[in-house]
């Protein structure tokens, strides 16, 4: 047998009776701890009735736990401090963008009058809240320089949805909706899917060696069968696509549309506006751009600004001025039809528009300013230390490959294992596919110079033990979490979905 | 005799009559990691060259399977489904996607070698 390593010696001294760590507490599952019999609540004996349930009758218990008051309260409570959220620090997750969400746009969302409205309500009674939405929609307009927006999408891949079904809708109406959609090879997974999901046939695009379209080979797959093209600008490498307008008149002169991705609105907001690049339509991500939360937080909201051409197959309902105030329109023949129930995630809207006014135009342009400058900081910082997968400036987010692994024996996957020991929600790994070994970051405009610079520090750190060769100390990381490394492939192959009870003794029928 | 073939999306093709043998290489798995899924095609299914025969998805990434020649599915490797292990396990032998028939012997013939293929992989990283 060979010597306990130090590690697994300091293990074994600082082992706890409960298994807990300080606050670190082990936590059963809800229906482990639930007990037959104990209550939340004193509920009074039902009174004699006649049961007329008939055969509908319950037949047996439907098997849930009994727990006391404090007791769930404490469940929960320590569930969600085994969460990692943009409220704790810094969560450089790129094509996310995971921004502080300003607590005055909670404040405002819940102001009786707009918390308190139901979808349901007679027009006459939410003048106030359609007069949101179309102030939502004249800033959304306004930023893109569109003439339309549909806000009924309740997220990005919906709002993407939403875009290629008015596309198809205006090719339709001419007589032949088409059948190629040309996609980058460094797209979001959603917008192939997108495509197919409308009965396209995807046409991959490759990249150039910037990292960009290659212009020469998109127009190389152009021609009158080509429906359209979904092209993400700033795209997912974090890099302004330079032939955009290029991209735009070629797609329009073979009577295709240009479909934009704008998930990453929030690195040109107030100083590129989409709708001067020739772009038809673009879903925009309330919820990553304008600040309103999202992964878990909240629904997401993606309304979609339209050009004049796809304006009129927009989906309903949508708001306008009538003759008493504002109105919504539930039917139009042209529009494609309906995307969601009532007329989109209305609580995202409030929480955007707060952003908006609180922040003022001038205030959004320097928003992205800052978060470009931010990503850029951290380029400079890490550049040395590890490879940036393209050369120059970024946009809002960093890139990086696995190069600087090369020869270490520690993998993209180990490295962000070792940032979670150190008290940082990894970056985005293994996306873009285009690049090998991807670590993709995105700071925002949230962080601060120290906090950047706390993160460069201890990134820098970690990139140079894995140089030095400790590769065992990446293997074994996390260290420090409640549960180490997870077989993610025996969770991916054998998947335990919900928890069963174990199976009843035959006495206790 | 037969021969094996190699496509610059990483796909083995093994030749025998007129039925091809398709796989990803043992560059693709190492690459791709644990394989968690795989989708194979339905029988009697026509793919084209260079078109989606299958998917293939592990922990890391979700990819196409091109077919690297053109033809009619006649046979898949069913055991895929249960066990998606066996493509990390053995790429070139048990872990075989689809058999086709195929219809243009000449599309084999301008695949790369084995030392052709060898040499593109090392010119990758």
């Amino acid at each position: 047998m060979s010597a306990p390593t130090q590690i697994q010696s300091e293990r074994r001294v600082l082992r706890t009776i409960s298994g807990n760590k300080g606050l670190q507490i082990e936590e059963p599952l809800i229906f482990e701890q639930g007990m037959k019999g104990r209550s939340g609540v004193d509920l009074p004996a039902v009174p004699p009735h006649k049961d007329r349930l008939g055969a509908l009758k319950r037949k047996s218990d439907i098997g849930l736990p009994g727990l006391s008051e404090p007791q769930v309260v404490r469940h929960y409570t320590k569930l969600s401090q085994k969460n990692y959220a943009i409220d704790m620090g810094v969560y450089p997750l790129g094509s996310c963008t995971m921004k502080h969400n300003p607590r005055l746009n909670e404040k405002v969302a819940r102001l009786p009058g707009i918390g308190d409205l139901h979808p349901m309500q007679p027009i006459s009674t939410v003048q106030g809240a359609l007069e949101l939405i179309d102030q939502l929609a004249h800033w959304l307009k306004t930023l893109t320089n569109m003439p339309a927006v549909a806000m009924s999408p309740a997220a990005g891949a919906h709002g993407e949805l939403c875009g290629i079904m008015t596309i198809r809708a205006a090719l339709l109406a001419k007589g032949d909706a088409r059948k190629r959609i040309l996609v980058p090879e460094s797209a979001h997974g959603t917008n192939p899917a997108t495509a197919a999901a409308c009965g396209y046939e995807v046409d991959p695009v490759p990249a150039d060696d910037r990292g960009r379209v290659d212009l020469a080979a998109f127009k190389a797959k152009l021609g009158p069968d080509v429906a359209g093209t979904m092209i993400t600008n700033p795209n997912t490498c974090g890099l302004f696509e330079n032939d955009i307008i290029d991209i735009a008149d070629a797609i329009h002169e073979i009577g295709g549309y240009f479909y934009c991705d704008g998930a990453n609105f929030n690195a040109i907001v107030g100083r590129v506006r989409p709708g001067d690049l020739g772009i038809d339509a673009m879903h925009i991500n309330l919820h990553k751009t304008f600040s309103t939360p999202h992964g878990g937080g909240g629904p997401g909201s993606g309304p979609v600004v339209l050009s004049a051409a796809l304006a009129p197959y927009a989906p309903v309902p949508y708001v306008v001025h009538g003759a008493n105030g504002f109105d919504l329109v539930e039917r139009n023949g042209s529009a494609f039809g309906r995307l969601k129930g009532f007329h989109g995630q209305m609580g995202m809207f409030v929480r955007a528009l707060a952003y908006m006014m609180s922040h003022g135009s001038d205030g959004l342009r320097q928003a992205s300013g800052d978060a470009v400058l931010n990503a850029n900081y951290i380029l400079a910082g890490l550049k040395d230390e590890m490879t940036p997968a393209f050369p120059g400036t970024c946009m809002h987010e960093a890139l990086f490959n696995d190069e600087f692994l090369d020869g270490t024996d520690v993998t993209t996957l180990d490295f962000a294992k070792a940032m979670i020991d150190e008290g940082y929600h990894p970056m985005t790994m293994y996306f873009p596919l285009v690049v090998h070994g991807a670590l993709l970051m995105e700071p925002t405009e949230t962080e601060s110079k120290d906090g950047l610079d706390r993160y460069i520090e201890v990134v820098k750190g970690l990139a140079k033990r894995a140089k030095a060769g400790d590769a065992a100390y990446f293997k074994g990381a996390p260290y420090h979490t409640p549960r180490r490394r997870l077989d993610e492939t025996l969770a991916a192959r054998q998947p335990v979905l919900r928890w069963k009870p174990e199976a009843p003794k035959k006495a206790a029928e | 005799m037969s021969e094996v073939r190699y496509s610059q999306e990483h796909e083995w093709v093994k030749l025998d009559g007129d039925t091809a043998t398709i796989g990803i290489t043992h560059y693709a798995q190492e690459q791709l990691g644990d394989v968690v899924f795989v989708e194979l095609p339905e029988i009697g299914k026509k793919v084209e060259k260079g078109k989606e025969l299958a998917m293939v998805e592990s922990v890391k990434a979700a990819s196409e399977v091109y077919a690297p020649v053109s033809g009619e599915v006649i046979e898949v490797n069913s055991t895929l489904t249960e066990t998606p292990a066996t493509v990390n396990e053995d790429a070139l032998g048990k872990g075989w996607f689809a058999k086709l028939k195929v219809a243009d012997k000449g599309q084999f013939a301008t695949l790369m070698d084995e030392a052709a293929y060898n040499k593109f992989v090392e010119g990758l990283h």
